[in-house]
């Protein structure tokens, strides 16, 4: 299991347009993939889930994944949260 | 590749896409009456018809308005494949037994609540999203189009059926043809495709559903033939014998200013015939020589109210300036039957065609009457108008339309109005009675304008409207020819002129019958004016024949 934590950065949080990018960059892996932030959390590869957390700027976004390419999946989140968030 | 048969209500083929037209209404019940599996099967093809639109959407927003803006349309892709989602409405068709467009539009309106309730407002406005991807999978269920009767492109329409009031809706431009279910050869969406030139099949044996949108069809107008996903071969085939009858028409536009005239010398009128002022750039283009049938009732229909007498005014004068002297002959309102509109009230009937319509209203409903022929008259100073009045019996009802125009005539020259020195008067020939009593009509009027259409229908007895009857409704019946000739001899006789304007005027085949018989005029579909032109030109009457 690899665990990434971001604070996050954009002034809109996790807001539809990067909802929809995380859903889509978590489907193309095969591991289970979590997100946490406060006390929500959901699973990253169900849009609707993901803009319910309604992830805020400052807030701690905890990325849980366990799977086959959980280091692949880890590497590239990290990236995406940086790039875009 | 599949394939069916129609009737063909005009020759010539077109192909492309396939725009299925449906009312657009979502009528949300509860329950079902189908299996849970069929429940289901109906949600899982509605969400892949809807992704597909949702594509078309995000790429034409993104080339269109912006990479930001098609995000968004991204957004509602990824809620149509969301197992939240997905899971809500299949546990509602499954536990709750719902239906599927209900289990999609509850489903849709908790997800919308919950994100109207987050104090986030960016948040708050995509309630509207999960809103809008639920009402599209619903519609989809139903089979209307979410995305309206806009069409981007030019394409083939499918449907039930058309009433006269829908396919106004319909932006002319983009109808390569028309494919209906029901309808005979001498419906609505019939005529009307023979105004617009376009290859079109009714009563078709087609299977309507949402998932034929956008397919491609060939429509054979000459077979009665339809092809949807046609294969290469056939594509080809179509092609071709499209663009060659492509030509044919490039040819006929060689015949543009040319005179109707046969080889031997004699002339004769050709018309067109209007249902909207918006048709005389159809008239003029084609070179029709004026207007042989205004049909005035189409400025009565698909509204709420009559128009007023300005209203009126208006378009008859918007046309009699347009066609710039030439004659343009009105015919007053011809409602009731087959063509109806609501806010008159009119009682349902048991025989429609039978009943209380056209002329029949305008005596009975005088001031009704009165108000278009004030708005005929109004216009008559600004061009060449004649009046024509439908459903004519007999001899007194003209004596007292003739009575009422007088009146018209002299109230609106004491209010100030100019009006033409002299309006032509003439009724349509339309019911046997007519044709019978045609010597003592012919005396009262300048000119008689035959209405095929309805002379057949009454006296072969034939319900225009009912398919089933299409192989005995005979244009050609010796019977309608015989009475052809009655009215242009009794016409002539009193010195008046005859002239067709139903459909069986712009029929080739019959061209020099007509010319034989002594016909003035011909008024035919502006599509028409030039293949019947060709037809007159190549016409030489010294010859003998059979006909």
């Amino acid at each position: 299991m690899k665990t990434v934590t971001y604070t996050i950065k954009d002034e809109l949080g996790i807001h539809a347009r990067p909802a929809g990018l995380i859903v889509k960059l978590a489907n193309g892996f095969k591991s289970d993939i979590k997100l946490a932030v406060g006390d929500r959390s959901g699973d990253a590869k169900r849009i609707i889930g993901v803009m319910k957390m309604a992830a805020k700027q400052g807030e701690v976004l905890t990325v849980t994944i366990s799977g086959e390419d959980e280091d692949a999946a880890a590497a590239e989140i990290q990236k995406f949260l940086e790039v875009n968030l | 590749m599949q394939t069916g048969n129609g009737k063909g209500v005009f020759a010539g083929i077109a192909i492309g896409k396939i725009f299925v037209f449906k009312k657009q209404e979502l009528v949300i019940v509860r329950g079902t009456a189908n299996t849970v599996e069929e429940e289901i099967e109906r949600y899982k093809a509605a969400k892949e018809l809807s992704a597909k639109q949702l594509k078309v959407l995000f790429d034409k927003t993104a080339a269109e308005v912006g990479q930001e803006e098609a995000m968004i349309i991204d957004v509602q892709l990824l809620m149509l494949d969301d197992l939240d989602y997905e899971e809500e409405v299949l546990r509602k068709i499954t536990e709750e037994k719902e239906n599927a467009a209900y289990a999609v539009t509850a489903t849709g309106e908790e997800f919308a609540e919950f994100f109207a309730s987050m104090d986030d407002p960016y948040m708050k406005a995509r309630a509207v999203d999960v809103g809008d991807v639920s009402k599209r999978i619903a519609m989809n269920i139903q089979g209307i189009n979410p995305d309206g009767i806009k069409m981007e492109e030019p394409m083939v329409i499918v449907a039930e059926d058309l009433t006269p009031s829908e396919t106004l809706q319909l932006d002319k431009n983009m109808i390569l043809a028309f494919v209906t279910q029901k309808g005979s050869s001498n419906s609505h969406t019939a005529i009307l495709a023979r105004t617009m030139n376009i290859p079109s099949l009714v009563g078709a044996d087609i299977e309507i559903t949402p998932e034929l949108n956008g397919k491609l069809m060939i429509v054979d107008g000459n077979s009665g033939k339809y092809y949807i996903d046609p294969d290469d071969i056939t594509l080809d085939e179509k092609e071709r014998r499209r663009k060659a009858q492509l030509q044919q028409k490039e040819l006929l536009n060689q015949l543009k200013g040319k005179e109707n005239v046969t080889i031997d010398g004699k002339k004769i009128n050709i018309y067109a015939n209007i249902g909207n002022p918006k048709d005389v750039d159809l008239v003029i283009n084609n070179d029709a020589g004026g207007i042989g049938l205004f049909r005035s009732e189409f400025l009565y229909l698909g509204r709420d109210s009559a128009p007023t007498e300005e209203e009126q005014f208006a378009s008859y004068k918007y046309v009699a300036e347009k066609m710039n002297g030439k004659k343009v002959i009105i015919r007053t309102l011809d409602i009731g039957a087959d063509k109806k509109a609501d806010y008159f009230g009119f009682a349902e009937e048991e025989n429609p065609a039978l009943g209380y319509r056209a002329i029949r209203i305008c005596l009975d409903q005088v001031d009704l009457f009165k108000t278009q022929l004030r708005a005929i008259y109004r216009a008559s100073a600004f061009g060449q108008i004649s009046i024509m009045f439908p459903m004519i019996i007999s001899v007194a009802e003209v004596k007292r339309i003739k009575e009422i125009c007088e009146e018209v005539k002299e109230e609106l020259i004491k209010e100030g109005h100019e009006i033409a020195p002299h309006v032509e008067l003439g009724i349509m020939i339309e019911t046997p009675a007519a044709v019978m009593v045609s010597d003592e009509l012919a005396k009262e009027v300048e000119f008689f304008s035959v209405g095929t259409n309805d002379l057949t229908q009454y006296t072969l007895a034939i319900d225009r409207q009912n398919a089933k009857l299409d192989k005995i409704y005979d244009a050609h019946h010796p019977a309608i020819l015989k009475m052809l000739k009655m009215i242009v001899d009794n016409a002539h006789k009193a010195g008046a002129w005859a002239g067709i304007c139903g459909e069986l005027g712009s029929d080739t085949t019959l061209t020099e019958t007509f010319l034989r018989m002594g016909f003035d005029e011909l008024s035919v579909s502006p599509t028409f004016v030039l293949s019947v032109r060709k037809a007159v030109r190549d016409t030489d009457l010294s010859k003998k024949t059979t006909v």
